[in-house]
């Protein structure tokens, strides 16, 4: 049998940050966000990639972060729901996801508006089948996605998208 | 300047805690993190029914360095108190289903503590299990009390047995749901502090404080008093985080007990999917007398529910199903016999609509079955059966509401298309691989607790007012997702004339807040937001009364009366209590009288596609009308019946339990399915507001309401399509080709 590898350094760059975190090649990116960096708002909801609550963006794509070994990070830029908000101001998909009702529980809510970003970000002025495809990924058992379909409706109206 | 309009019923406020949830900032169990905390993992029985022979701890582990409790380790009483004490907190000599805990460890390393947990090994000696509640029934092996029955109700109205002789229609039907899984996306977890000194503090998800509560006095031995139970942002419940985490709370205070640390425990989605608690199986079945004119003259019922292996709240789940299974008709003779019965699976508990969406599924598909017997369309056929005012329920109860069934029915068609759909789909469809179908639902929900029940909780809220004149609202209901702190807010904003932000919802600890009862069966804003805004007036009274205060004031002399009172008076309190209703009148011997002070009323409409080669359903229209009382907030109110509607969907068409032998084998998110966001159809809501007079400003409970018609209304709909009726959910695409070949063959 194999050795257990030990601890790397990984260093990358988290909501325009530079980080340097020691952590095992395989532990998960969701782990390291949440317990080496603090970033609790990425949250765990399945652990297989079903869920879509523990999503983030690298170097601009969603990926679930539970299903990416730290490693692959190495030299990236990621960015959490943590990096939406300045301090100022709500990005226009939070404000929106408040003003629509987008969010109950709150728990699907960050890996949620960090799809409805991305996918505004890709297709500025999205069809509802647009919409749904790009957040077909992210699970919420509280709305039955329809506060959430306005909110990114809401989003794409209000200027600001992609901010 | 003017005073600016303090009205806040009816409006779209921002969520109180609606900017820290978009952010990420909001708090769950699970962002806690302590220094010296240990995680706590739990080993779980692997047989369905057995004697315990030996514990194995294997080789390889450094097990000096865990923290291991067994059910001897226990300080009290080994039961998780909630109805019946049959449930033990760890499996001492027998196990009863899968999954049953019977050992906890904790340990620093949370990877170290799985492989532990691996190492570790029950050895059961198996024993005769029971796998479905036909079985239970027919006694093939007695697991649970003399007969296998945790509960059972008897509801009779008038004679049934005398109206089979002259009816000229007997349409009999037999009904079958499967088990829910609750899927709220923040898996059960708890932290917990507890040692002899201190007592015991855990903080957790859940729904009910003081549920767990409860549970904790006895399994430590402790005074109430040296229990606290603080609820952390919980990330959705519908029901399943209502008993289950009395069970995890136990467990993570036990091993911070033996340990001295403080304890984590949190499930991850299988083991939160395969141990934790599901909506009830259930199997109706109607014999239904009808006149030539399509009246009803008798129903008898028979309503069984799948309780698994320990009572847990079986009973008040039995009783809710029971009582909304002969639906909001007139009828003049009536018997439901229902019984919640064992079987040696994870014990089934509280699920949105507990009980009623099994046994009005099971009705609302009859009511289109007999329609068909007697020749009338399911639409003419209840309009001559709806309860009218002054009519009586099942129960006995008198409407004394000003219900009108029809009209939600006719408005529910008229925003749906219903009648235009219904002929041309019929027409359309001769010939085509995918067929289109249209059905609806007709019922009721009842809201707040059954019968005495909200006599015997005499929930308690409490309000307080600070020197600055902000207020504090003190309650043990939850947030979970459906919005108890801004309904709370709008409330007691509304009455005190204050602003938003002057109110505070404090976080559920019990203490610090009073018991206002569990945040389940539609009751929060109805019965709890009834208590706000009595607690609310009773402060603005004790300020008038003062003579600081006069009827019209604005939000700085509120202060300044406030100030002063406190000088003179010392605090500014006010409490309110519950008080039934007038009138209000329930036998709990023979099930008879006012079941629930009000209903919610409503007419769904589903249409939808079934592609007869795959032999998948997609909805792809929903129109939900309910007449739900006064809406205090229509973005949440609306929220609450989409989100029902959706898992409604799921229930009906793709979320199936897979069992084998007791235990769950698809308890993962890829094999068990809930609806996606590419899944549900446009849900149209709409509100008939007829303002109940003892609720909040004319409100009554809709959070469980929505699960109950969209499954009827689809499987209707599948018949309209198809011909074929069924008479089980979920419909998935294997149920329905067997129900097509069967046809076809």
């Amino acid at each position: 049998m194999p050795e257990t590898p030990g601890k790397v350094e990984i260093t990358c760059t988290v909501n325009g940050r530079k980080q340097s975190v020691h952590a095992y090649p395989m532990a998960r990116l969701l782990d390291v966000l949440r317990e080496e960096l603090g970033l609790t708002g990425t949250k765990e909801g399945c652990g297989e990639g079903e869920c879509g609550a523990c999503t983030v963006e690298i170097d601009g794509q969603i990926v679930n972060s539970c299903l990416v070994p730290v490693l692959q990070v190495d030299g990236s830029n990621i960015r959490t729901i943590e990096g939406l908000a300045s301090e100022k101001q709500l990005h226009a998909v939070q404000e929106a996801f408040l003003a629509c009702g987008g969010a109950q529980c709150g728990i699907c809510t960050p890996g949620m508006v960090m799809a409805a970003v991305n996918l505004l970000e890709r297709v500025p002025k999205p069809t509802e089948t647009d919409i749904r495809a790009g957040l077909a990924g992210n699970l919420c058992r509280c709305t039955g996605y329809m506060k959430i379909f306005e909110a990114v409706v809401r989003a794409c109206q209000s200027t600001g998208v992609g901010a | 300047m003017p005073e600016p309009d303090r009205h806040f019923i009816g409006k779209d406020v921002p969520r109180k805690e609606g900017r820290a949830k978009v952010t990420g900032e909001a708090r769950y169990v699970d962002d806690l993190q302590f220094p010296g905390m240990l995680y706590g993992v739990t080993v779980r029985s692997a047989s369905a029914r057995g004697l315990i022979r030996e514990i194995r701890f294997g080789k390889g582990i450094p097990w000096k360095e865990f923290t291991i409790v067994t059910a001897k380790d226990i300080p009290g009483e080994n039961y998780v108190a909630l109805i019946t004490h049959d449930q033990p907190y760890l499996a001492d000599t027998r196990v009863n289903h899968p999954e049953e805990p019977v050992v906890l460890l904790a340990h620093p390393d949370k990877y170290l503590l799985e492989e532990a947990r691996r190492a570790v090994t029950v050895v059961i000696e198996p024993q005769l299990a029971i796998f479905s509640l036909d079985d239970s029934l027919a006694k093939k092996e007695i697991i649970w009390g003399e007969d296998n029955v945790f509960k059972s109700y008897t509801v009779e109205k008038g004679n049934v047995d005398d109206v089979w002789s002259r009816a000229d229609f007997i349409v009999e039907g037999e009904y079958r749901t499967a088990a829910q899984e609750q899927l709220y996306i923040e898996t059960n977890g708890m932290i917990a502090i507890a040692n002899p000194a201190e007592g015991v503090t855990v903080w957790g998800s859940m729904q009910c404080p003081y549920y767990v509560h409860k549970a904790l006095v006895p399994l430590f031995g402790l005074p109430p008093e040296k229990i606290r139970v603080i609820q952390t942002e919980t990330g959705g419940g519908f029901g399943g985080k209502e008993e289950y985490p009395s069970i995890i709370a136990g467990h993570a205070a036990l091993l911070a007990w033996k340990s001295g640390k403080r304890v984590k425990i949190v499930y991850d989605r299988a083991e939160d999917m395969a141990a934790t608690t599901k909506r009830h199986p259930s199997r109706t079945r109607h014999r239904t007398a009808v006149s030539k004119d399509g009246k009803l003259l008798g129903m008898e019922i028979d309503f069984v529910i799948d309780g698994g292996a320990y009572t847990t709240l079986s009973p008040v789940v039995l009783s809710r199903g029971t009582i909304h299974a002969a639906g909001p008709y007139h009828c003049p003779n009536v018997r439901i016999h229902s019984s919640a019965v064992a079987t040696n699976a994870p014990p089934h508990g509280a699920f949105r609509g507990f009980g009623a969406p099994q046994s009005i599924f099971a009705l609302e598909r009859h009511m289109d079955r007999v329609a068909r017997a007697v020749g009338l369309a399911p639409d003419e056929f209840r309009r001559r059966n709806f309860i009218q005012p002054q009519q009586t329920l099942a129960t006995g109860q008198i409407v004394r509401e000003k219900v009108d069934m029809d009209a939600l029915m006719e408005r529910a068609f008229e925003l749906s298309g219903y009648r235009e759909k219904i002929a041309r789909f019929s027409k359309e469809n001769a010939g085509r691989q995918r067929k289109k179908g249209i059905g609806f639902a007709t019922f009721m929900h009842g809201a707040g607790f059954t019968g005495s029940g909200e006599a015997y909780l005499a929930s308690i809220v409490q309000v307080e007012a600070s020197a600055e004149g902000r207020v504090r609202v003190l309650a043990a209901s939850t947030e979970i997702g459906q919005g108890t702190n801004t309904v709370f807010s709008q409330i007691a904003a509304e009455t005190l004339g204050l602003d938003l932000d002057r109110i505070e919802i404090v976080r559920p600890d019990t203490g610090s807040v009073p018991n206002s009862g569990p945040t389940v069966a539609s009751r929060t804003c109805m019965v709890v937001g009834k208590l706000v805004e009595t607690a609310a007036l009773g402060l603005k009274h004790t300020l008038t009364a003062a003579g600081l205060l006069a009827e019209r004031y604005t939000q700085d002399e509120f202060a300044q009366a406030c100030k002063r009172y406190i000088e003179v008076h010392g605090p500014l309190k006010s409490s309110s209590q519950y008080q039934p209703p007038p009138g209000i009148q329930w036998d709990d011997v023979h099930y008879k009288g006012d079941a629930y002070g009000t209903y919610a009323w409503a007419a769904y409409v589903a249409e939808i596609t079934v592609d007869l080669v795959t032999c998948e359903v997609a909805v792809d229209d929903f129109v939900a009308v309910q007449e739900v009382g006064k809406v205090i907030h229509p973005v949440l109110a609306a929220g609450q019946i989409e989100g029902g509607v959706a898992q409604a969907i799921g229930y009906a068409l793709y979320e199936n339990v897979v069992w084998q032998e007791g235990r769950m084998i698809n308890g993962q998110m890829t094999n068990y399915i809930m609806p996606t966001a590419a899944d549900v159809p446009p849900i149209r809501v709409f509100f008939e507001e007829r303002p109940y007079p003892y609720g909040p400003a004319g409100a009554k409970g809709i959070g469980e309401l929505p699960m109950d018609g969209p499954a009827p209304s689809i499987v209707n709909a599948i018949e309209h399509a198809t011909g074929v009726s069924i008479h089980q959910i979920p419909v998935t695409p294997e149920v329905l080709m067997q129900a097509l070949e069967a046809v076809h063959a």
